[in-house]
């Protein structure tokens, strides 16, 4: 039994709504994690004075950076959301699948939608961390 | 451990191609995953052009008439041809579905059908279910109970007591949603998967059972039962409307209620 082959599994199961958003709730908490390491970097540069801080904002501030900052603000918004979306299924409800598709699409608009009214927010502010 | 790639002796090469639809005017390429045990290659995928109007409406039809006209060596499970013994699970147009009960004309383009997903195979579409059936087993799919039953009739139940079981008794575990689950494909060597679970909650519900407080001690457990992420592929691929997802989750809530 051993030399028997395993059968394919990721490479061809269709990816869905399900299991997408299950692996991008994964992913975001670990970029999360990551994320409240610069954060961390942020706060203590912050108080180690103001030449630390000031060279820490000028290496937020550069474009790269500014894209990964973009994208830890959706990733804040989107494991928010589907995490009400898990309280919801650990009370018990939503696990219609029609629910089940209409609560993962909603996570899905509300993170974006809630992801560019901040980032408006911020460039309309005069840009940038 | 998750290993996201196959194995060496898994990896799937090109296979052959029959082309037995000269003429046709409803041709479609069935793509069937292939391994035999004897020759010890490593698995191919073969193509076979048919013509949709020689055979029956169902992916099974398509797999028989290959079966019968083409190629006699495909090996496939199959026997009722009407979505109840579970028999024809496999993965057709990348999800797990029963061949029976799956329309050919309900996939588009070239019908593509693979084993149950990260299983052992046996031969071709043959995948080995040892390990899901002696799951099931441990679940203890039977009425435990010490109360002896009325001598001179059944143990009955009423009428709302009976419907608690509807939704899960419909279950024929054919093992789609198991094998539909990533959580189960990385850790089906302790967690129990949605087919078990569902089985499981089938018997917390039985208000004839009276095991409920041994049931739930043998479910909690890091892997048996909370390796579920509520991911919702099963109910998402569940050839009879079932709902695995919502079983576990139950047996997750009676698992804190007895706890309060």
């Amino acid at each position: 039994m051993a030399d028997n082959p395993l059968s394919p599994h990721l490479q061809v199961y269709r990816p869905q709504l399900t299991s997408v958003l299950s692996i991008t709730h994964r992913g975001t908490g670990v970029f999360l994690s990551l994320g409240t390491i610069v954060m961390l970097y942020w706060l203590v540069s912050a108080s180690l004075g103001p030449d630390a801080y000031a060279s820490m904002q000028q290496c937020l501030s550069s474009m790269p950076i500014q894209i990964v900052l973009a994208g830890w603000v959706f990733a804040f918004y989107f494991h928010l959301l589907n995490g009400v979306r898990h309280l919801f299924w650990d009370s018990g409800r939503g696990f219609e699948l029609s629910t089940a598709y209409k609560s993962g699409y909603a996570v899905m608009a509300g993170a974006l939608l809630m992801s560019a009214l901040t980032w408006g927010c911020v460039i309309s502010q005069g840009g940038a961390a | 451990m998750a290993q996201f790639t196959l194995p060496k002796n898994s990896k799937i090469g090109v296979g052959k191609t029959y082309d037995h639809a000269a003429g046709a005017k409803r041709a479609r390429t069935i793509s069937i995953y292939r391994w035999d045990p004897d020759t010890g290659e490593n698995p191919r995928i073969d193509k076979y052009i048919i013509d949709l109007d020689k055979c029956g409406p169902m992916v099974l039809d398509a797999i028989i008439y290959i079966k019968n006209e083409i190629d006699p060596t495909v090996a496939f499970r199959r026997s009722c041809r009407e979505g109840i013994c579970g028999s024809c699970a496999m993965n057709i147009g990348g999800t797990n579905t029963l061949a029976c009960t799956t329309a050919t004309e309900s996939i588009k383009g070239d019908v593509k059908i693979y084993p149950l997903p990260h299983m052992q195979v046996s031969k071709d579409l043959v995948p080995d279910l040892t390990h899901f059936y002696a799951q099931y087993a441990s679940i203890k799919p039977w009425l435990q109970s010490e109360t002896q039953p009325p001598p001179d009739k059944e143990r009955l139940q009423s009428k709302e007591d009976r419907e608690k079981l509807d939704g899960l008794y419909e279950c024929i575990l054919c093992a789609c949603c198991s094998t539909s689950c990533p959580s189960y494909w990385w850790n089906s060597d302790r967690y129990l998967g949605p087919a078990a679970l569902l089985q499981a909650h089938r018997w917390l519900v039985d208000s004839r059972d009276e095991a409920t407080g041994e049931r739930l001690d043998n479910l909690e457990d890091p892997f048996r039962l909370y390796r579920c992420h509520t991911i919702m592929n099963c109910t998402r691929t569940c050839p009879k409307g079932l709902n695995p997802a919502k079983a576990i989750a139950e047996i997750k809530q009676m698992m804190v209620a007895r706890n309060l």
